[in-house]
């Protein structure tokens, strides 16, 4: 070697090494990184796509609203009223989609209603809350309240 | 549900029961601090030509290498899916401040250490490749990217940039262990953690645990190398230690009284916790065996004449019992901020297993390895005068 070099060869093969390195990683990042990604935000753009594609599971209170006339009118003036039906009949979107061919369960209430008001300290105050153990003598729930009016009296 | 309630005492939401951080992330920042202690003994070194400490100068820097390979790996163990950390690279996050910090980490491994270290080892390393055979011929040689210009001004120059390297690794090192204490300092919601003093007490403490790891290192190096112990060297880095340890002493302190005195509305949970849960590890542990016991026998090294072999024995227990201090900070930090309920009613402990994940078989795993890492660079670049083949003592 010679020239200015001559004495910072090392170095310059050392830069080398360096430039080499990050030359690896860029093109690395350019294969790995998917496209699309940062398009909106920090996320690959085609995750909405595939989410969008995936089949839907719940139909929405409003379309259950629209069949079930008697269960709005049983519910109006509950304080179950603002409690999504899906929320207790799980998701339905085939029933109502097919409402006659898919015929849902009814939810066990022992299990259901367990579930939101066994008392527990962490609950905040004003909700209802009963040790489900001294409340009910075993018997089902809805044997004593109405699934969609639960107000006894 | 009722044997993890066990470990509750009063009132704990349901979301703190569980410790989500346990001693792998205990010692992240341990071995993160140990980094950046030897390396900034070893700048200390270098920057201000302190010609006392120069047999420590490799060690620390060795040192330094060896644990920083190690530091990432807890939180590896901690996250599981190795894998995926890689996209902390590929896609980071700019307003992310762990993600951020994987640049620090890679600045400071690749440019700072990694570099250092070759432009020091350069001719060394050139010495040894033209003295070896076989396959460790072609490693040194690889190491020396196969130019093996040794020439006056070629070392000349790397000096100059090895010294610019230093002043740039001060500032980089201040920054790699800043940023541990920044990550707990910053969680708003954490009384424990949130204070802006946090990264300073980090760094100060790591400055100690470092000297302290590369005081104890070159003790052991030179009694298995059975050489005599340089003690002008041994004195220098142990009064470092003694006035960084001075200095960290007082900046927790500092925290304590600030605490104290601004008796904000977590403080008297947290002062029942002090008093409770915590008061082995950072009353017993932490303060009196981890800082004012070491702290006091270096200050009577400092204040009273005494033999080399007392000093040593000194200098020896002082370096073990920092290190367990130090260690029991982080482990006061990490597993005290999660001990108390956020309503500051309650508090729950923290159950380490043994052989799992997350338990305590990989933490010691962990503090072994960088030791095996350590040894095998001690043994492929050796940080002293080494007899050579033919070409007699040179290096
Ligand atoms: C297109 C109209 C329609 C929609 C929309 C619909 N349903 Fe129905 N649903 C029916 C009909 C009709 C039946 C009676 C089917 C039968 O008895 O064979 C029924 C039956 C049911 C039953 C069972 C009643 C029983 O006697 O056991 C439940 C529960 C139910 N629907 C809940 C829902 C919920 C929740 C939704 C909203 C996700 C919903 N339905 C949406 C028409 C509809
Ligand atoms: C709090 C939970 C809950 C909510 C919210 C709820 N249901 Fe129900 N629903 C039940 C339970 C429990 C039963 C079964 C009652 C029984 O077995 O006596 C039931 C029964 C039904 C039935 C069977 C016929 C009947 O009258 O008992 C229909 C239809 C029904 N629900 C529709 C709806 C619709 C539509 C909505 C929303 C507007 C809704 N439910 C909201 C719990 C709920
Ligand atoms: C998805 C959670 C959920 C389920 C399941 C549920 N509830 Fe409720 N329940 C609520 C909520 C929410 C309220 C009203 C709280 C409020 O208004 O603040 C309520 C209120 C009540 C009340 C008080 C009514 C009043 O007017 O004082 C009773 C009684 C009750 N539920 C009984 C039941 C019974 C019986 C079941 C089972 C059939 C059941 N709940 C299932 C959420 C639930
Ligand atoms: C034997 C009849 C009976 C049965 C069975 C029963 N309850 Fe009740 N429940 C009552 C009566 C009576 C009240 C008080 C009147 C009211 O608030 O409507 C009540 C009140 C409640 C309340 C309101 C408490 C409050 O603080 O407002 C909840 C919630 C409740 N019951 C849940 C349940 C659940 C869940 C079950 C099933 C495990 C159940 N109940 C079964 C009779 C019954």
């Amino acid at each position: 070697m010679s020239g200015w070099l001559k004495d910072k060869g090392h170095l310059a093969r050392m830069a080398g090494l360096f430039a080499f390195g990050i030359t690896a990683f860029l093109v690395f990042r350019w294969v790995m990184v998917p496209p699309g990604f940062g398009l909106y935000g920090h996320y690959r753009a085609g995750a909405l796509d595939d989410a969008r594609a995936r089949p839907l599971q719940y139909a929405g209170r409003a379309e259950c609203e629209g069949c079930h006339t008697d269960i709005v009118e049983a519910r109006q003036g509950s304080r179950h009223a603002r409690i999504g039906c899906e929320a207790c009949h799980g998701p339905l979107i085939k029933h109502a989609q097919a409402p006659t061919e898919i015929k849902p369960t009814r939810p066990d209430g022992r299990v259901l209603c367990v579930r939101c008001h066994e008392t527990n300290p962490w609950k905040p105050k004003g909700f209802p809350q009963v040790k489900v153990a001294d409340h009910s003598d075993n018997g089902p729930c809805t044997a004593c309240h109405k699934a969609h009016a639960p107000k006894i009296s | 549900m009722e044997s993890v309630l066990q470990s509750v005492q009063g009132f704990m939401y349901p979301n703190e029961v569980e410790l989500q951080w346990g001693i792998l992330i205990v010692l992240y920042p341990f071995t993160t601090g140990l980094v950046a202690g030897a390396f900034i003994l070893a700048s200390l070194e270098r920057v201000f030509n302190v010609e006392a400490v120069k047999p420590t100068y490799r060690l620390a820097l060795l040192t330094a290498l060896a644990f920083l390979l190690v530091a990432p790996l807890p939180l590896q163990l901690h996250l599981g899916h190795p894998e995926r950390s890689l996209e902390m690279y590929l896609t980071p996050h700019t307003e992310s401040a762990m993600a951020m910090f994987g640049f620090v980490y890679l600045w400071y491994l690749m440019v700072v250490l990694v570099l250092e270290i070759w432009l020091d080892y350069r001719k060394d390393i050139v010495l040894m490749w033209r003295d070896s055979s076989g396959p460790t011929r072609w490693l040194y040689g690889a190491m020396a990217l196969w130019s093996d210009n040794i020439s006056p001004a070629s070392l000349a120059l790397d000096d100059r940039i090895g010294r610019a390297l230093t002043v740039i690794g001060i500032p980089s090192a201040f920054l790699l262990h800043g940023y541990v204490g920044f990550i707990f300092g910053s969680v708003k919601a954490n009384p424990w953690w949130s204070t802006p003093l946090m990264p300073i007490v980090f760094l100060f403490s790591a400055i100690v645990s470092g000297i302290a790891a590369v005081m104890l290192v070159y003790m052991v190096t030179a009694w298995w190398r059975e050489r005599a112990f340089d003690m002008g060297c041994l004195d220098t880095v142990a009064r470092y230690l003694f006035y960084a340890f001075l200095i960290d002493f007082s900046l927790e302190m500092l925290d304590l009284i600030h605490r104290i005195y601004e008796a904000d509305e977590s403080f008297r949970a947290l002062d029942f916790m002090v008093h409770t849960r915590l008061y082995t590890s950072q009353v017993l542990v932490q303060i009196l065996a981890g800082t004012i016991v070491p702290l006091g026998m270096l200050g009577l090294t400092q204040l009273v004449q005494m033999s080399e072999k007392a000093r040593r024995r000194i200098y020896a227990m002082a370096g073990v019992l920092t290190l367990i201090g130090v260690f029991a900070m982080r482990w006061n930090v990490v597993i005290g901020g999660q001990l108390f309920s956020k309503s500051f009613l309650g508090y729950t402990s923290y159950k380490m297993n043994f052989a799992t994940r997350e338990g305590l078989l990989p933490a010691i795993l962990l503090l072994i390895l960088p030791f095996v890492i350590l040894a095998v660079l001690i043994r492929l670049l050796p940080p002293w005068k080494v007899q050579r083949r033919g070409a007699g003592v040179s290096g």
